[in-house]
């Protein structure tokens, strides 16, 4: 069967690539277009480790038909720094030891981005539920939590 | 941080710099199992047994191999039969766990494998494969396979351990004895005796990130492996024994790991995707899916443990009886002997009686989890001490300092303790503002105490000087906790140059030397140890150079700071880029080695505060805070030694409340997904405080104790005992769920 | 169809359904809509649940059934999920159900015959089972604005704080008259039963009465009374039995407390 031809931007540059129809866009990311910082940990949206952002919303890729991926945009951690300046969530895991092993890391830094868009000064409580979606078996959340505290203060100029 | 010995004035162990693969890690391009896509590259999928215990009576390929796209499609008769080799017992069933041959012995046990162009086709062609099963009746639990009767696994098991041994064969692997003084006597100085009885589910590591591995095969034989492991010279090692070839054939890249905490330590995927290689004449890429991972890879074992204890009315322990039965599942194994030589060794006990067994069902086998078998054996100790210290009215650090092991003291399982700094912790979380905090309505406060021996082990490194006299520090410790980031530092900190300036890098087994696995609490204790050398030659290196470039005896030579300095002061220094910059003029390239078996190891302690709330009325029970106090000896790199007690208190806390295998009645597991598998998510947990004690291992340079292990340990008990504090009920089965805490309520109502 | 494909996509994978064809509903603009009327609200099938309790005058007017939609699932599944495919995936433990049966939610339903609207406690005939046809689906809610003096209000039992499926849930909507006593109860469960069950013993011991402690517990023991609940890897038959009477009394007290709140008697 012909695959079908998908065109979207992604990571701020148009992309086009081929797919089959019941492909999940996590697939075509990492196996067609290269991109494979969004990973696959359960494949049934339990996990997070797949999170990117289509339209602004954050969501988990394995769960997205290619196909959905026509005309839209979408976002994924290796989209995160501009021009190799990283994203302050970036820096702050980063300072903050909030990464062991990494693998659920690009995961977290887009569910984190898409907190503080929403909310730019979130409790808490708030983070924890902004980020239930997203498995840690490493760090036991505590440095992940204390990261986006830090860089939501950073981005509030604080 | 309570610091028991001052830091002597490091410049860089101790500080909290930017780890060097971090980079690489928030923002994507870290390469972990899955990710590597190279041409020609094919998809594999493994086939697995529906059944808990079933002969194999045939596998038809011919379907599956006539499908479009399918490039190769392998069973068991495509390796060689190791017994018919008469090949050590324990190769034998890493070989016919990779594979089955005649018998499968768990639902999921590898059947066959196929690979094709597509993903999709991979699938397909994996449900293509006819086989055709006898079933055979199963083995869940201890208790059933310990049942007179039992059907049996392996025919010709005879348990070890026992004098004589038994005459017919059973599902009892082995037994391990620890026994100390007289435990009648014992008992009978007590004044309070508690005796209880405590069961545990099998649990999984739950790392992120499934088994992955990517294989290229060539047709001399020879193999490249990648594959995200705790190990490669162990993923080398195994899969040329299944195999059948010499390692040296085998070429392994570790790859980024995606977590292990053990249970990456052992081949799934790998010489499964090296002969599909073979057999196709491409790369192979293999990969677990979630449910995979469930079913087929290690849990660690579900177990069953009693436990007596008895106390004089002030809080010394006169007598312990522990007897435990833990699961190996499919093949003998389990972690009940490490159980045996931690459950008590916390505490100087003049009479005890220790006896485990290893029990086989049928379950995927067990693999290491994290100081493993010591956390199920503590939940049951440190449930009846804490009984035992209410009985007497004892605060339950008092009774532990009461009874706790210190330096001289002789350990339950043999030798004597060195310095250790057991009741540093204790004190640490007494002394603590959490110990006092208040409680409010429906809520507990609970204590527990944990030790793990943490390994030493092999380990090699290499150094290299750069022509700037920049620094590469090459080991083969695959990094699952930040161990480069230690690594750079004691580079760092023996070299005199910036961390900034070294590159800490994990090489493949064919450019660094033989490294024992990633596991343990071992890698910045014994490969920082052969770092620590390789530097101590470099500089000693350094030092004959500087004093063939001045003319004078090495003596005359100091290494300080990064330079090497005349005693005297008579000659301008020499920086390591000076000295490397003209390295061909005093001998050629600056690099040492080091290769090492440690022999420093340093015992872990850990003691931990948890407060809960438990609603009444439905059972639910959330943490509401949490300390852990942990003995690091020398924390190099103290942000990720609090990651390890933090990551290590969390898990215990999924162990403790809310996961477990469940099986159904055909042995088929009912959860196998992150759904119904429950781990913590961030919104179910408050910070974890964290109090790093330092009391220096004197055995290594920087006075390390491995970490990453003993944070597990105390977790369930502590959990337990502050529901038990909240509630006024004892949970003595894991998970303390809100269905069996309800439960306990309710009765204690009736 | 799908919206979100959120349960679509697992059973794919796990081969429980293998549809030849499969049509995304999320680009017709009806079906991803919020809209208020005089009379009633308008909500999409295929509106992202994040949609909705993001809309503030929504969540104000019907916060339980608002926050019922927030409880399907993370961050990320809320920006795919929606009612339409929580209600026809049938699950017993959906968590919207409970709380769009309580408030008397119709779903307009489009086919080959044209449109039909039916009660949404209609929909669901068993496990996995509606009562659509093959060729139709749920094009949009309507949801009668609240009346005043009334509040409506969903609980649930997970064991974790997010990311469980239910064990039980219980929804509840009461309107007060003016003296301050119950006029109206509608109590309706979730979890214990093939489909989502009223607790009509809940309701009458409820209605014309004001709420104490014998109202609560005759509320309570009616809830447990109309489990019919399975042992599952989720919860016991004793659990969840016991467990709805305990939330069914929580969540009415919650719909009573906003009720009071929306006449501002309190």
């Amino acid at each position: 069967m012909a695959r079908t031809h998908i065109t979207a931007v992604v990571n701020g540059d148009e992309t086009e690539f081929l797919t089959e129809d019941g492909t999940s866009l996590l697939n075509a990311l990492r196996d067609e277009v290269g991109l494979t910082g969004a990973k696959e940990g359960c494949g049934t949206g339990d996990c997070g480790t797949c999170s990117v952002m289509i339209d602004g919303k954050v969501t988990t890729s394995c769960l997205v038909f290619a196909p959905e991926a026509q005309g839209a945009t979408i976002l994924t951690v290796e989209g995160l720094a501009d021009s190799g300046q990283l994203h302050p969530l970036q820096q702050c895991f980063l300072e903050g030891a909030a990464l062991q092993c990494g693998i659920c890391t690009p995961g977290f830094l887009i569910a984190a981005k898409a907190l503080l868009d929403k909310n730019p000064d979130p409790t808490e409580t708030e983070i924890r539920y902004a980020l239930a979606g997203n498995l840690c078996r490493c760090t036991g959340y505590d440095k992940i939590v204390r990261a986006v505290q830090e860089a939501a203060r950073e981005m509030r100029g604080q | 941080m309570a610091i028991i010995e001052e830091n002597p004035g490091y410049k860089w162990v101790g500080t909290r710099p930017i780890r060097p693969d971090g980079l690489e890690k928030v923002t994507g391009k870290a390469q972990f199992g899955a990710d590597l896509m190279l041409p020609g590259m094919l998809f594999g999928k493994v086939v697995r047994s529906p059944h808990a215990h079933a002969r194999i009576v045939s596998i038809d390929t011919a379907a599956a191999e006539a499908m479009v796209g399918v490039k190769a499609v392998i069973t068991g008769s495509d390796f060689p039969d190791l017994a018919a080799n008469g090949a050590h017992a324990s190769d034998i069933d890493v070989a016919n766990n990779a594979i089955a041959r005649e018998k499968v012995l768990y639902e999921g046990h590898v059947v066959a494998a196929v690979a094709a162009t597509t993903r999709e086709q991979a699938e397909a062609a994996a449900k293509a494969v006819e086989v055709t099963y006898e079933i055979l009746p199963h083995v869940l639990t201890v208790d059933e396979a310990m049942a007179e009767g039992a059907p049996l696994l392996h025919e010709g098991m005879i348990t070890k351990g026992v004098d004589p041994a038994p005459e017919e064969p059973s599902n009892i692997a082995s037994k391990i004895l620890h026994e100390r003084g007289d435990l009648d006597q014992g008992f009978g100085e007590a004044d309070v005796v508690v005796e209880r009885e405590f069961t545990t589910k099998p649990v999984h590591q739950g790392y992120i990130e499934p088994h992955a591995a990517v294989a290229d095969a060539n047709t001399d034989g020879r193999a490249h492996i990648w594959c995200s492991s705790q190990g490669h010279f162990q993923m080398r090692a195994y899969s040329a024994t299944v195999l059948g070839v010499s390692p040296g054939t085998l070429k392994v890249t570790a790859a980024e790991i995606g977590g292990g905490f053990g249970g990456k330590t052992v081949i799934y995927l790998e010489p499964l995707a090296v002969r599909l290689s073979q057999r196709a004449g491409r790369p192979v890429k293999l990969v677990m899916d979630r449910d995979e991972v469930f079913r087929a890879t290690g849990p660690t074992s579900g177990t069953r443990i009693r436990v007596k204890m008895g106390v004089s009315k002030d809080g010394k322990i006169t007598a312990a009886e522990v007897w435990m039965a833990y699961e190996a599942g499919a093949y003998s194994g389990s972690p009940v002997g490490a159980a045996g030589m931690t459950a008590i060794a916390c505490y100087d006990i003049p009479n005890f009686v220790v006896e485990g067994y290893d029990v086989v069902c049928n379950k995927p086998r067990v693999a290491a989890y994290r100081a493993p078998g010591a956390p199920m054996a503590a939940f049951a100790v440190e449930s009846v001490l804490d009984e035992l210290a209410r009985d007497i009215g004892m605060d339950p650090i008092d009774i532990r300092l009461a009874n706790a092991a210190v330096e001289g003291t002789q350990a339950s399982y043999g030798p004597k303790f060195p310095r250790i700094g057991f009741v540093e912790t204790l004190e640490a979380i007494k002394d603590h503002p959490n110990y006092t905090a208040e409680l409010g309505p429906n809520q507990g406060r609970g204590v527990a105490a944990g030790f793990w021996f943490n390994a030493g082990m092999m380990s090699s490194a290499t150094v290299h000087i750069n022509e700037n006299g920049t620094a590469t520090v090459v080991t083969g410790s695959p990094d699952i906790g930040g161990s480069r980031q230690s690594m750079a530092l004691m580079a760092a900190e023996e070299l005199g140059i910036s961390y900034e300036s070294i590159k800490a890098v994990v090489a493949d087994t064919e450019t660094v030397g033989f490294n024992d696995v990633t596991g343990g609490s071992r890698v910045t204790l014994a490969t920082g140890a052969a770092v620590v050398d390789a530097c101590r030659l470099i500089v000693e290196d350094l030092r004959a150079r500087a004093a063939k470039t001045w003319d004078v005896e090495v003596d005359q030579v100091e290494w300080v700071d990064g330079q090497a300095q005349h005693v005297d002061g008579s000659q301008p220094p020499l920086s390591l880029g000076d000295l490397a910059a003209k390295s061909g003029r005093t001998g050629g390239p600056i690099s040492a080695n080091a290769s090492l078996n440690s022999r420093g190891v340093g015992a872990g302690f850990s003691t931990q505060l948890c407060d809960v709330e438990v609603d009444p009325e439905t059972g639910v029970t959330r943490v509401v805070r949490y300390l852990t106090a942990q003995d690091a000896g020398r924390a190099i790199s103290p942000d990720y030694v609090e990651g390890q007690m933090q990551g290590g208190v969390v898990q215990g806390i999924g162990w403790a409340l809310n996961e477990e295998y469940i099986h159904d009645q055909d042995g088929v597991m009912e959860n196998p997904s992150f759904l119904d598998y429950r781990i913590p998510v961030a919104s179910d947990l408050p910070m974890i405080d964290c109090a790093i004690v330092e009391v220096p291992n004197p055995a290594h340079p920087y006075g390390v104790r491995g970490v990453g292990e003993v944070g597990i340990v105390p977790p369930m008990a502590a959990v337990g005992n502050a529901i038990n504090d909240a509630i006024d009920v004892r949970m003595t089965d894991l998970p303390m769920s809100p269905v069996r805490i309800l439960e306990a309520l309710t009765e204690q109502r009736d | 169809m799908f919206a979100g494909a959120t349960d679509v996509v697992p059973q794919l994978r796990a081969g429980r359904s293998a549809p030849e064809v499969l049509v995304d509903l999320k680009k017709i603009e009806e079906l991803v809509s919020i809209a208020k009327d005089d009379d009633k609200w308008r909500v999409g099938a295929a509106t992202p649940t994040a949609n909705l309790t993001g809309d503030e005058a929504f969540s104000e007017e019907f916060p339980g059934l608002s926050e019922a939609a927030g409880l399907i699932g993370s961050d990320q599944i809320q920006n795919r999920s929606s009612l339409g495919g929580n209600l026809c995936n049938g699950s017993p433990a959906a968590d919207s159900v409970p709380a769009m049966v309580v408030n008397g939610v119709r779903a307009v339903i489009a086919g080959p015959n044209g449109t039909r609207v039916l009660d949404v406690a209609e929909v669901v005939t068993g496990p996995g089972q509606t009562s659509l046809d093959m060729d139709e689906f749920i094009v949009e809610f309507e949801i009668d604005r609240m009346p005043e003096r009334s509040g409506d209000a969903y609980l649930r039992m997970i064991p974790r704080t997010e990311m469980d499926i239910a064990v039980v849930g219980a929804g509840a909507r009461v309107t007060l008259a003016e003296d301050g006593s119950i006029e109206e109860a509608i109590v309706a469960l979730g979890a214990v039963a093939p489909t989502v069950v009223r607790v009509p013993q809940a309701e009458s011991a409820l209605i014309g009465n004001t709420v104490d402690d014998d109202t609560l517990s005759a509320v309570a023991e009616a809830a447990s009374g109309v489990c019919n609940p399975i042992d599952d890897k989720r919860g016991t038959v004793a659990y969840r039995k016991q467990v709805a009477g305990v939330l069914a009394k929580r969540a009415v007290l919650i719909a009573i407390e906003r009720a009071e709140q929306r006449n501002g008697t309190k």
